[in-house]
């Protein structure tokens, strides 16, 4: 089956088209975005370890927050946003 | 939701070169397989972003579409099962692990685990540590796999360990503009250790140093990054070597010091631990009977002394103990390799200084070094400072704790991971059914 050639999503609300096999996490920095979250003293976080492990690089993905984007490929109509 | 149970001959838990290797070993000696990983695709971190894994003059598939991944593709047997996305956060009762993928819980029931966990990143604090684009050395480069144009950007490399320079080949291959490695680890214990070169595995950290070298990309020995600054986000990082100390502008900063196993999922399934390790016997059996262990977690040692764990691993959990002794003598040379190696990259005390009363040690709960300062012991931190209470469970902030104050972290409770509803109920239907 052939590869789509582009996987295009929304970053807070924002459109954005990615090579297949691109991470949510990738993705969020290829729109601009350094700061994915604050911390709980309010600090700006970025992706950390990107395998999972750390949680700093959490967002929401299609209204559920709390995903680590570094642990998900982007999806068609995916909605991201970050900041929270 | 869907609630289901599976079951298997022999589980494997991670897709890493241990794992993968184990899990091709179990299935073709007849024994009916699966094989999980956190991670959408298997490889792991150093096979990450790999289509394929040859072995034995095999290849199999690592893409992560599960369908053709669960049929099997190219010479892959039909026993083995291959869940990517999955990972285990609960042990209910001996033979059963509770698994979750995004939308799903599962059961699995098995005869024999083999954990083949891996290794991540030792992190250390100081200041500017925290600020975006401040990554892991192993965590830039895993970025760049997913999809991360690292083209023309500046990159500085940071910390200790090998993996700092594979990390600068790998990303001046992309086109980044690497700067600068800085090594912690002294230059005389590095040339040391160049000298006591003198076979495979060693061959190919020699490879990789020679690499950097041609590549043009500046290594410098007793440095170290002091600070990282930027607004909101990294703009510079302040390094030191000696009496010597300037500043660097970069885009990234990509820093790691060395590995740390990660052995929470035995520690949950009551294996043995020894100085951080994963104890197990010759058979890569640990204390619990039916739990095996291989790769990184019994001891940090690189991809040649995973491969012939995970080979041992499968062989002796198919019931082929007797087959896997012949690798045994290929096994004592990678772990001599890995006790010169950790001895050459041991962290050195100034390390100690760089955080100030402010810095952040844990990240997820922002704990200062001055609250930890009023503790005394792990348990102390967090209970009173929630320290290592956060998402990553003192992932990140417990081997730099136990860095800076050497305190060991206590016993692991499940779900090792943050975990569904769902997933606990589960696993609590689990227990009380045995």
């Amino acid at each position: 089956m052939p590869m789509p050639e582009t996987v295009s999503l929304r970053i807070n609300g924002k459109e954005l088209s990615v090579a297949p096999g691109t991470t949510v996490a990738a993705a969020i920095l290829i729109a601009g975005h350094s700061a994915f979250r604050r911390s709980v003293a309010g600090t700006p976080r970025g992706p950390l370890c990107g395998m999972g492990i750390c949680f700093e690089c959490r967002v929401t993905v299609n209204g559920e927050p709390h995903a680590r984007s570094c642990q998900i490929e982007c999806m068609p109509g995916m909605e991201v946003r970050t900041g929270d | 939701m869907t609630e289901a149970h599976v079951s298997c001959d022999v589980l494997v838990v991670g897709g890493g070169p241990a794992g993968l290797t184990a899990a091709q070993v179990a299935c073709e000696s007849g024994a009916k397989t699966i094989l999980l990983d956190d991670n959408p695709a298997f490889g792991g971190q150093i096979w990450r972003g790999a289509k394929h894994f040859r072995f034995d003059n095999k290849v199999l598939d690592l893409i992560s579409d599960q369908t053709a991944a669960q049929l099997g593709t190219t010479d892959e047997p039909a026993r083995l099962r291959k869940m990517p996305g999955w990972r285990v956060v609960a042990a209910p009762r001996p033979g059963v692990a509770t698994a979750e993928s995004l939308s799903e819980t599962n059961s699995i029931h098995f005869q024999k685990l083999i954990l083949a966990t891996g290794a991540r990143e030792r992190f250390l604090p100081f200041p500017g540590w925290t600020l975006p684009n401040v990554m892991g050395a192993g965590g830039l480069q895993a970025m760049v796999k997913s999809g991360l144009p690292i083209a023309g950007k500046r990159v500085v490399i940071a910390g200790t360990g090998p993996l700092l320079l594979a990390v600068a080949e790998y990303l001046k291959q992309c086109r980044a503009d690497v700067r600068l490695i800085a090594e912690q680890a002294s230059g005389s214990s590095l040339f040391r250790f160049g000298l006591s070169l003198t076979s495979h595995p060693a061959k190919l950290f020699q490879a990789a140093m020679l690499k950097a070298r041609l590549l043009t990309v500046p290594y410098l020995t007793d440095c170290w990054v002091t600070r990282a600054e930027g607004k909101d986000t990294l703009e510079r990082v302040c390094l030191r070597q000696e009496s010597k100390s300037w500043q660097l502008e970069c885009d990234y900063l990509a820093t790691g010091f060395h590995l740390i196993p990660n052995t929470e999922l035995a520690e949950l399934m009551g294996c043995a631990i020894e100085n951080g390790c994963v104890k197990v016997d010759e058979d890569q059996q640990t204390s619990v009977p039916n739990v095996y262990c291989a790769g990184e977690p019994t001891g940090i040692g690189g991809v040649e002394k995973s491969v012939v764990e995970g080979r041992i691993a499968g062989l002796a959990a198919a019931g082929l103990a007797q087959e896997a002794r012949k690798y045994h003598a290929v096994w004592r040379h990678c772990a001599r390799f890995a006790g010169r190696l950790n001895e050459t990259f041991r962290l050195r005390e100034e390390l100690k200084a760089l955080s100030t009363d402010e810095t952040f040690v844990c990240r997820c709960e922002d704990v200062t070094l001055a609250q930890l300062r009023e503790c005394s012991t792990w348990r102390a931190a967090k209970l009173h400072r929630r320290c290592g209470m956060g998402p990553c469970q003192g992932r990140i902030c417990g081997p730099a704790v136990e860095f800076l104050f050497g305190w060991k972290p206590e016993s692991v409770r499940p779900p090792v991971f943050p975990a569904r509803v769902e997933s606990l109920t589960q696993a609590d239907v689990e227990e009380k059914s045995s």
